[in-house]
């Protein structure tokens, strides 16, 4: 092994001894990478190759750097060489010597400074050591000189080195190479000279710049005191420039400085904004949130700027409460109080409360309070905690309540003397009073069960109340676990109203009410508001999914899950591209009008809500829902009354004829005359309650003209796909053929009609243009500048990095071989020292036998 | 159980003792017949209690003749060869033994009558236990043949028990499911399988001629359970489990060839599908005719005219038909003339929501895999899914959009139908022509895929982006199908429900304050809150 690159070694040196015209000849030099094919056109740089030549080049390149990093390994000092432009080849070795003497010349400058007497050159001008000028000129330098002074100083010298003049307008212009023809012959002495000289000038240059400056300064600040009073407001900014020259009076500019500081602070920062600007402001909020909007529907990746939006929608939330009248407004001005002082925070919130009550309960109670503000907050909980129980316990409990609030305020006595003196009837009256009053602090509750205790028997109204002001006596910033709290309660609230959606009849209203409470919570607690619809949206699909399996088909949802379905659109947006909430909820939808078969009329009127629903959730985004369409087309097919001949196919869950197929055919055509258009219950997906067969007819005009406005809607929002035309065929049959004008009613027929051109117009309007699908395909060689450029670049990126992994794996290896030679060397070494060793002593021992020998004979 | 304990409510502790007892006196007669022939008139007791109206003493005195019989057979106490008349037999010249055996036999005769009465009775229990009773009945006969073996080619196994019992199980009255999923246990030996195979053969001609031909579901449901219950091994040497095991040329009978066993297969269920099947009955052979009724018959190809038949009948049938089919094309070089063409014809707006969609696309897309078909084939199925696409639900779209680019991945003729060199002549309509059933005539090829453009609006953001892929040049790799023929709605949502958790949500920014509002107000128009 270690033979190896010792022959290497020979090798190279023969081959360093050789011309390089003899090494190409030498056909064993010489490696032809063979071609298969010629290519016309084509230069092959590498048909050639020396691989001898190219592994020596390799090698000593490598001895030089790599081997010499490899043995500085582990040593700490090294040799440094600061000889100016030692290693740098594009200095001239002219300017080097320049600079190197120059530096010399400094050095010695310097320590001719300190008292250094004795030198070793001097170097004189007309009998005058330089020396001596310098110094000279150092001093008038350092003593205040005047421009002139320096110019003629300039001059003097330009005119006593003569053609120095020249030389040094031919320095300046770099022109090295007439410099060294011209000038050859010119001493270093000469060249030295110029330098100095040039420094000098440059050193006056600067003195006078400096002096001009200073004589400035001193003429703005005279100036400035002289204006100084009339000028207080000026901005601080053009002071601070003079700060540094003025160092004798550095106190007293600086008090003035921060004079000023103060007075700009004083000065108003901001003023008030007019209502034209808020509505600027909001427009533009506004419009922000939309752009947001319309890029999420594009299906963009969510920047950073949703965490933004986020907040600020929470913000514009407080805002779009105070316009809703919500005691919203209390809280946040509560909160900014509360953080300063909480003396007021009582009162705030009791006269925030007396605003919307118009009444004074406990007014007096919580007044009193005020006056220790350190327990307020534990008093407040306290209190709290004590109305909750009371609450809790039932509304049965609230009259001995009352009375005990009675004489809690006959205690107080502040008020204490206008009841005493009121009648039985009065007392009795303010008692019912009480009664229907609500407390005004609530504690979270901990249960589904606690709500449920808290919200029973009151009126929609009050329901909402205390979903507020339990919200509010919880909110976030009072204490730490209330977040928790909220977000456990908005769970609870949501149950809630699926709850009383399938309570029959189910109190809508109540939900109704309820709606901006939860759509603040949910602004509060997104993450929270998006985990409680999940597992809502996760479990019906669920349960549905299993329903499906065992009978391949399903019920229609029920209320509550329309309801929930309602909620998601409100309080998440529905236009995004993929959004966690919505677009599961969608899909739901598309599946419960896929998979749900029409049986009955409320299954028809289900249907309808769903597909409101559906119309709902793309109205913005105009998204394009198959599902919906089949649905209304499938809708409109149970009202035609003959089936025989269909132009057109009916996608399940209908059918095209059979039991449940013709729901909406009318028993009696003649009822249609009596009919009007009215909203249909949300309850009648659930029961119908109707008695003859004129009710029933009624209901299902009902239903047929929701459909057939839905249709128009339908017909708006996709009259800009491409297929329109093929989307709406069967709708448009339907119309044109099937649902004859006298079976429908005159209001309807009008709605019909009107479909029926839409969709006509709109099928001219469609044009199918194979152009709109031309697409390049295939692999792409001509393309734009840029993916060519890129292309290269990482074809280039690909080459280069195997390189680099070869390079490595060649220096590896030069290493290890590096490292064994070493180690034989040392070996070798040691062998050779051991055998010295052992001559040496044989010789010895010989001699002393030797010796011994002799000595016996 | 219960009725029986409902029906004694009054004396249950009585009647549980009496039942105890008579189950002791039961087995008490059994010993005493069996220890004397003395006792030989006990038998009768024992027979009465067999037509009891209470389960317990029923399935008592049929676990008791059991236990009697099946030792009076080991015993050879029973009759063998043809059975004179009992007053023959009391008049004829037998011995004293003779005579106590033809006793014994008729006993048993009617013992047999009784239990397969028993069979359609209308507990489970005592059906349960009668069936037993008489599947050990065969077990003995067979060991020790009660007919005689007059000549050598005849094995001994008693064909009539099995064809009786049979014929009770396949019922047309009842629903025997329970019954025959138990008679299974039995199915799996080889010789009573095979000679229950012939027995339901014989049947189902039988009746099904009596019927002349007409629909008897429950029969054929019975029928049909019954048949599908039976799988045949697939190789000679597991034929090993015989309930009776020949004594002389075991090898050579018929029973134990597994040859013999397939043609016997083969004939019964041509018996069975001959006639006229109610269309369930049509879907259920057609999902188990591939994989547990094509591969156990000596000719496949038999069942061609079945298969072609359900092919033609349209709709889901023929979707199911298709399975068979391809067995037959891929491994026994069938050919359909107008295969491609029912193929294209079944491609409907239903298509996409039958329970068998997942089969139906497997299948298409390995028939669609063949890389000689003509591009103008390949075109017009690419067309008609994208046409049907649009009226297609969410899941069914994430199967047909990789299946057309997979169609146009492997056949790049095709892809004139996504990129048109020359736009001169741009038609006003679409010139494929959807009613067109001629997959030649459709003029798919002149057409363009614009629907997919349609799809890339999709609601849902999965099938949006499957469509965009068509904006880029396809990858060379084809998209497996297999993975997402089983996706359901939910898999979907679970998709959204689950991820996204550390980001953060977007919200509404318009305020909600009602119920109705918001969204366009759609809602909010048609319906009110009460």
């Amino acid at each position: 092994m270690g033979k190896v690159p010792k022959k290497r070694s020979i090798a190279d040196k023969v081959r360093k001894a050789k011309t390089s015209t003899e090494i190409k000849n030498n056909p064993f030099e010489v490696k032809i990478n063979r071609k298969k094919f010629d290519i016309l056109g084509r230069k092959s740089k590498h048909d050639v190759g020396l691989p001898g030549v190219s592994r020596s080049k390799a090698i000593n390149k490598r001895k030089e750097t790599l081997l010499k990093e490899y043995k500085q390994k582990n040593k700490s000092n090294k040799l440094i060489d600061r000889r100016i432009g030692e290693y740098d080849a594009k200095m001239a070795p002219e300017d080097k010597i320049l600079q190197r003497y120059a530096m010399e010349r400094q050095r010695v400058h310097d320590k001719k400074d300190l008292y250094n007497l004795n030198e070793d050159e001097e170097l004189t001008h007309y009998g005058q050591s330089l020396a001596e000028m310098e110094k000279f000129n150092d001093l008038m330098n350092s003593d205040d000189e005047s421009e002139e002074k320096g110019l003629l100083s300039a001059e003097l010298t330009a005119s006593h080195f003569g053609g120095g003049g020249g030389l040094l307008k031919k320095k300046t212009s770099g022109d090295q190479q007439e410099e060294e023809g011209s000038h050859r012959a010119k001493s270093r002495q000469e060249l030295i000279e110029e330098l100095i000289q040039k420094s000098k000038q440059e050193k006056r240059e600067r003195q006078v710049q400096k002096e001009e400056a200073q004589e400035l300064t001193e003429q703005l600040d005279k100036e400035w005191k002289s204006i100084q009073a009339l000028m207080v407001k000026k901005t601080p900014k053009a002071e601070s420039d003079d700060k540094p020259e003025e160092k004798p009076k550095l106190e007293e500019y600086d008090m003035m400085v921060r004079e000023l500081g103060f007075e700009m602070k004083a000065q108003p920062s901001e003023k008030m904004k007019t209502p034209e600007e808020l509505a600027r402001e909001l427009k533009e909020k506004l419009q922000k949130l939309e752009a947001d909007r319309l890029r999420r529907m594009m299906g963009d990746e969510v920047g950073d700027s949703t965490q933004s939006q986020v907040h600020m929608s929470a913000d514009d939330l407080n805002d779009g409460f105070i316009l809703d009248k919500e005691d919203k407004k209390t809280l946040s001005y509560q909160d900014g109080k509360w953080n300063i002082g909480e003396a007021d925070e009582g009162e705030e919130e009791d006269e925030g409360e007396d605003e919307e009550e118009g009444e004074s309960g406990e007014d007096e109670e919580s007044e009193a309070e005020d006056g220790d503000e350190e327990e307020e907050g534990e008093e407040e909980e306290e209190e709290e905690e004590e109305e909750e129980e009371e609450d809790g316990h039932s509304d049965l409990e609230s009259e001995q309540e009352s009375e005990d609030e009675e004489s809690k305020q006959e205690d107080e006595g502040a008020s204490a003397e206008p009841t005493k003196t009121l009648s039985i009837e009065e007392l009795k009256a303010q008692q019912e009073a009480a009664k229907a009053e609500l407390p005004y602090t609530f504690a979270a509750p901990e249960s589904y069960g606690d709500l449920k205790g808290l919200l029973h028997g009151h009126t929609p109204d009050n329901q909402r109340l205390i979903v507020a002001r339990t919200q509010k006596c919880n909110h976030p910033s009072l204490a730490a676990g209330n977040k928790l709290k909220l977000q456990k309660m908005f769970g609870f609230l949501l149950e809630y109203i699926g709850e009383v959606a399938t309570r029959s009849p189910p109190e809508l209203t109540t939900i109704d009410k309820l709606i901006p409470e939860v759509y603040t919570m949910c602004q509060m607690f997104p993450e929270a508001g998006c985990k409680a619809l999940q597992t809502i949206l996760g479990d019906a699909g669920h349960s549905m999914e299993e329903v499906l399996e065992v009978k391949g088909h399903v019920a229609f949802p029920s209320l509550d899950m329309l309801i929930y379905l309602k909620v998601t659109a409100l309080l998440f947006p529905t236009s995004d591209f993929r959004h966690p909430v919505t677009t599961p909820a969608l899909l739901y939808i598309s599946q419960a009008l896929t998979k749900c078969p029409v049986r009955s009329l409320q299954d028809v009127t289900s249907g309808l809500v769903l597909c409101c629903l559906a119309v709902e959730y793309v109205s913005f985004s105009k998204r394009f829902l198959p599902e919906l369409v089949n649905f209304l087309a499938g809708t409109l097919h149970l009202a035609v009354q003959d089936k025989t001949s269909l132009g057109y196919t009916v996608v399940p869950p209908f059918r095209p004829s059979g039991k449940c197929s013709d729901l909406l055919v009318l028993s009696n055509s003649e009822s249609c005359k009596n009919w009007s258009k009215k909203s249909l219950p949300l309850s009648s997906t659930q029961h119908l309650d109707l008695q003859n067969d004129l009710d029933r007819d009624h209901h299902r005009l009902s239903c047929l003209s929701t459909c057939l406005d839905l249709v128009k809607r339908c017909c708006l929002l996709y009259k800009d796909l491409v297929s329109f035309a093929c989307i709406f065929h069967p709708i448009r049959t339907l119309l044109s053929k099937h649902l004859p004008a006298q079976t429908l009613p005159e209001l309807l027929q009008v709605g019909a009609k009107e479909d029926r051109n839409t969709a006509r117009s709109f099928s001219y309007f469609f044009r199918f243009s194979p152009s709109r699908c031309l697409l390049d395909y295939g692999k792409k060689r001509g393309s734009t500048r840029e993916e060519r450029e890129k292309e290269r670049l990482q074809h280039k990126y690909k080459k280069e990095f195997k390189g680099a992994l070869r390079e490595i794996r060649k220096d590896s290896r030069f290493l290890a071989r590096e490292k064994l030679n070493e180690v034989m060397n040392r070996d070798a070494e040691r062998k050779r020292k051991v055998r010295e060793l052992f001559g040496s002593l044989a010789t010895q021992e010989g001699e002393w036998k030797a010796l011994k020998r002799r000595k016996r004979k | 159980m219960a009725p029986t304990k409902k029906r004694n409510v009054s004396s249950a502790k009585t009647n549980q003792q009496s039942v105890k007892k008579a189950k002791i006196d039961i087995n008490s007669k059994v010993d005493s017949v069996l220890e004397s022939k003395k006792h030989a008139n006990d038998v009768f007791d024992i027979l009465e209690v067999l037509e009891s109206e209470k389960e317990k003493d029923v399935i008592g005195a049929v676990s008791a003749c059991s236990k009697l019989f099946c030792t009076l057979l080991e015993r050879k106490e029973l009759f063998r060869g043809k059975l004179p008349g009992e007053e023959e037999a009391l008049s004829g010249e037998f011995s004293a033994e003779d005579k106590y055996r033809i006793f014994m036999r008729h006993r048993y005769n009617s013992c047999v009558e009784m239990l397969l009465e028993h069979l359609s009775h209308e507990l489970y229990g005592v059906k349960d236990s009668a069936l037993c009773c008489l599947m050990k009945f065969a077990a003995g006969e067979g060991q020790h043949p009660l007919e005689d073996l007059d000549w050598s080619e005849h094995y001994s196994f008693p064909r009539e028990l099995i064809l009786a019992v049979v014929e009770r199980l396949l019922s047309k009255t009842t629903d025997n499911s329970l019954l025959i999923s138990r008679f299974q246990e039995f199915l799996e030996m080889e010789d009573v399988r095979y000679y229950v195979m012939s027995s339901v053969r014989e049947n189902v001609g039988k009746v099904m001629d009596k019927n002349k031909g007409a629909v008897v579901p429950l029969y054929q449901g019975n029928v049909f359970t019954l048949m599908s219950n039976i799988s045949l091994p697939s190789k000679e040497s597991e034929l090993t489990n015989f309930m009776v095991k020949q004594e002389a040329k075991h090898e050579d009978w018929k029973a134990a060839k597994l040859i013999e066993h397939k043609r016997v297969f083969e004939r019964m269920w041509l018996g069975f599908l001959k006639y006229k099947l109610p269309s369930n009955m049509y879907k259920k052979v057609l999902v188990i005719l591939h994989d547990s009724i094509l591969p156990h018959m000596s000719k496949p190809t038999l069942m061609i005219d079945f298969l072609t038949a359900a092919y033609e009948v349209g709709g889901a049938i023929s979707l199911l038909a298709l399975n068979g089919l391809f067995v037959l094309i891929h491994q026994h070089n069938l050919d359909y003339p107008d295969f491609y063409k029912k193929l294209y014809n079944l491609l409907e707006p239903s298509v996409f929501h039958v329970k068998y969609r997942a089969r139906f696309f497997h299948l298409a897309n390995i028939f669609l895999s063949s890389s000689h078909l003509p591009v103008y084939l390949v075109a017009a199925f690419a067309k008609r899914l994208a046409r049907l696409a649009l009226t297609a639900p969410s899941t069914a779209l994430l199967i047909v959009l990789p299946f057309i680019y997979n169609l146009i991945r492997r056949h790049p003729a095709c892809r004139i139908l996504i990129h048109k060199p020359s736009t001169e002549d741009e038609p006003l309509e679409d010139p494929y022509l959807m009613d067109e059933e001629d997959p030649v005539e459709c003029r798919a090829l002149e057409s363009s895929l614009w629907e997919i453009k349609t799809l890339q609006k999709h609601h849902h953001p999965d099938v949006a982006k499957a469509a965009m892929m068509i904006n880029k040049p396809l990858p060379e790799q084809e998209d497996d199908i297999s993975e997402v023929l089983e996706i359901t709605t939910y898999e979907m949502m679970e998709r959204d429900l689950k991820q996204s958790q550390m980001k953060s949500i977007p919200l509404e920014f318009e305020t909600a304050t009602q119920l109705l509002k918001g969204g366009g107000d759609v809602l909010g128009q048609h319906f009110c809150l009460d």
